[in-house]
């Protein structure tokens, strides 16, 4: 029993003694839990994330204008109108449809020509009603089927008064006209309604969540007719989970290949053989280029094998001229910056165990923000723009370019750049590291 | 007097509050074998890597085949000619013999890839594995990986080389056959620097030997400089008696402990004969005599007054 006791008290002792173990054990699960638990709840604050929704008001009618205050009122979204291009002018179909194609929102809304005229014909079907158009980036799921049913809870806050005038007209149409008494009673109740309905708003804006809760309520689907377009997925025969899996998966892994593989200069450190190489004429800016390059060829290697496989596997379009100099660049500077994370990161650490524990935390971390665990186009805005932290966002966000928003290679320049200055500040900061193994 | 290769004057380092050099001086001339001894913490290795540039002297001066190294440019002419091997196994065990050699071969700047083939092929043939040459370093016994490890460092053919205890951990067949490769080098004309804790081996086989004690070297000299410097040319004679005497004896320059009688003769041939003939007049009879040269672990032990201990 002593002996059982002391093999116990030494394994603690020993766990006590190693942070960075203690760290794995104990707050690599917080640190998890806290991001997950951050991601599904919207940011911290409750609710679920806002979405950026392009508007482009083709209408300019009463109707229109108001179902546009009422979402602008509404906390999960974030309205865009103005043409990024020109911010003087009001957004356009085309530049909204644009924005989804260039995946700046994963959905615009496009309230057509005569909405207003015909808003309230409750879709019969051969009424004058115009439909609600939605172009949609289906790569993100949850974005278009949200917009639309916020869309009907807000249609009928934002103008029931309307909505009686249309339908009375209606029944005027098909049952007859009515009588002077009850069109004075419609009349009379029409400015009741209309004030009910500021006030309903004005509720909404003091309290996001009642809003919600009426918006999410029965019987208000089905007033306006809204057309879903996937601008992207339509033209494509493929799933944006694929690419965006390959990616996310194939960045993740790489980390932690090139991570453990930069971890042989500490290995070389313990048993000699550093001090062998540096004895030798290779001098120690030599030797981490040289690691940087095979992990750099390393890790291309890796990608390009996930990639190939997602294309025999999952048909993956990899193999088209477009897409295979895009995937090739962001190949070249994802395996660049990676190699030059894991050698800042064993230059830093002192031991092998250390840096084992340490690139756990930190590329875990690193890939539950920057979405290669979950994607980021369904994060909190706070999630998203803490993502661009990351290595991981970057990458991703260029493969995605390259596969699900076809771009050519030149719109790869922001995820380039970025990628290229983290390697190159990886390796500055890998070389200062590494004075500390030349002459003392 | 041979061409001095290697020069070191006056070294001085410090590492923080601890001094590891505090003025060491050594030379090492051509085509000799010089043993550099010293306790643990005296400075050897300090002294080693400041040679090969590992280490930066804070004052003092050292040259290289009349090169100063301060100076040298890193893969100069003298740094070429210099070979180093540590006391680790700083082999890489995944890789089979004949890669770590062309590995630290081309690094060393054994250039072209036939002559790194033969520079490759005449280690295996010297090192006795050219059996073993495509086995992964690590499932090697210790004295093979000991005996690539010296090979690696010398593949370039440098004319100086410094081993840093070569023999280390490795049973006595295989420190043998790793004389055995040294004295291969020596008949090549290489000068060698070693730093050993076999005091034996030194003593039978290195010319001079210089002894580091807290960063000074303390003396330096052939062995039997070194022993008419410290301990002197006296032998130690030790003779055992069958029984310890019951009177008091009278023995000249000689001490009685119990049945051993110790004395320090300078000509055994002529002052041996009468303590024996006093010891027999006291009607004693002597079980064994002994007579024991002054030794190099003397001279350690007189200067440092520590043990030289592995």
């Amino acid at each position: 029993m002593t002996r059982i006791l002391i093999v116990f008290r030494t394994g603690w002792a020993l766990l006590r003694r190693d942070r960075v173990a203690l760290a794995v054990t104990f707050l690599l699960p917080m640190l998890f839990f806290s991001i997950f638990v951050w991601m599904f709840s919207g940011g911290g604050g409750g609710g679920t994330s806002r979405i950026k929704l392009a508007v482009a008001d083709e209408d300019a009618g009463v109707a229109g204008q108001r179902l546009i205050d009422e979402l602008a009122r509404d906390s999960s979204f974030r309205l865009i109108r103005a043409d990024p291009d020109q911010p003087d002018a009001p957004l356009t179909r085309e530049g909204a449809r644009a924005m989804v194609e260039d995946g700046e929102v994963s959905v615009a809304l496009v309230i057509p020509r005569g909405f207003s005229d015909g808003f309230g014909g409750f879709a019969s079907g051969d009424d004058d009603t115009v439909a609600l158009e939605l172009y949609a980036d289906t790569a993100d799921p949850i974005a278009p089927q949200m917009t639309g049913g916020v869309l009907q809870g807000a249609a009928m806050r934002a103008a029931p008064d309307l909505m009686i005038e249309r339908g009375m007209g209606q029944l005027e149409r098909w049952a007859g006209p009515m009588t002077a008494k009850q069109r004075d009673v419609i009349d009379r109740w029409l400015p009741q309604v209309r004030a009910d309905s500021r006030a309903s708003a004005d509720r909404a804006d003091a309290d996001a969540d009642d809003a919600r809760a009426a918006r999410d309520g029965p019987g208000v689907g089905g007033l306006v007719r809204v057309t879903i377009i996937d601008v992207l997925g339509a033209e494509k025969d493929r799933s944006p989970v694929t690419a965006f899996y390959a990616a996310g998966t194939a960045v993740m892994f790489l980390l932690f290949s090139v991570t453990s593989a930069g971890g042989s200069l500490l290995e070389e450190q313990e048993n000699g053989v550093l001090e062998r190489l540096l004895g030798s004429r290779l001098t120690m800016a030599e030797l981490l280029l040289g690691k940087w390059l095979f992990l750099s060829s390393l890790g291309a290697l890796q990608i390009v094998v996930m990639f190939v496989w997602g294309a025999l596997v999952f048909e993956l379009e990899l193999f088209t001229p477009g897409h295979l100099v895009g995937f090739a660049i962001m190949t070249v500077f994802t395996s660049l910056a990676a190699a030059g994370f894991g050698l800042v990161l064993a230059a830093a650490c002192r031991t092998r165990a250390q840096l084992g524990g340490i690139s756990t935390i930190v590329i875990l971390g690193m890939s539950a923000l920057g979405g290669s665990m979950f994607p980021r186009f369904l994060m909190p805005e706070t999630m998203k723009t803490l993502g661009y932290l990351t290595f991981n966002a970057w990458a991703l966000d260029g493969y995605q370019k390259v596969f699900w928003f076809d771009k050519r290679p030149l719109e790869l320049w922001p995820q380039v750049a970025v990628l290229g200055a983290l390697a190159l500040t990886f390796m500055i900061g890998a070389r200062l590291l590494a004075r500390r193994w030349e002459a003392a | 007097m041979p061409e001095t290769v290697l020069e070191v004057h006056d070294a001085r380092k410090r590492f923080g509050a601890s001094e590891a050099l505090r003025g060491a001086s050594l030379e090492l001339r051509r085509g000799e074998w010089l043993a550099l001894l010293g306790p643990n913490g005296a400075g050897k290795t300090t002294l080693l890597r400041s040679i090969t540039g590992r280490v930066r002297l804070d004052g003092g001066a050292l040259s290289l085949l009349g090169e100063p190294l301060e100076t040298a440019a890193r893969g100069g002419a003298a740094r070429q000619r210099l070979g180093v091997v540590p006391q680790d196994i700083a082999l890489y065990g995944e890789l089979n013999a004949r890669e770590n050699l062309a590995l630290f071969g081309a690094l060393h700047g054994v250039a072209g890839r036939r002559a790194l083939r033969e520079r490759v092929d005449w280690a295996l043939a010297w090192t006795g594995l050219a059996e073993r040459a495509r086995e992964r370093v690590k499932g090697f016994s210790g004295g093979m990986k000991r005996r690539l490890n010296i090979a690696c460092g010398v593949l370039h053919q440098p004319e100086v080389i410094l081993l840093d205890e070569p023999t280390v951990g490795v049973d006595p067949q295989s420190r043998a056959r790793i004389w055995e490769m040294l004295e291969g080098l020596r008949e090549r004309g290489a000068s060698l620097l070693i730093t050993t804790h076999q005091l034996d081996e030194a003593q039978q086989i290195c010319d001079r030997i210089v002894i580091i004690d807290h960063g000074v070297a303390i003396a330096s000299g052939t062995l039997d400089e070194l022993i008419a410097a410290t301990v002197g040319s006296e032998r130690a004679v030790i003779l055992t008696l069958e029984a310890a005497p019951e009177a008091p004896l009278e023995l000249a320059g000689a001490a009685l402990d119990g049945r051993v009688i110790q004395a320090r003769h300078r000509d055994i041939a002529r002052e041996l004969p009468p303590l024996l003939e006093r010891v027999q007049a006291a009607g004693l009879r002597v079980a064994d005599v002994k007579v024991e040269a002054p030794s190099l672990q003397a001279v350690f032990l007189h200067l440092t007054g520590r043990e030289l201990r592995e």
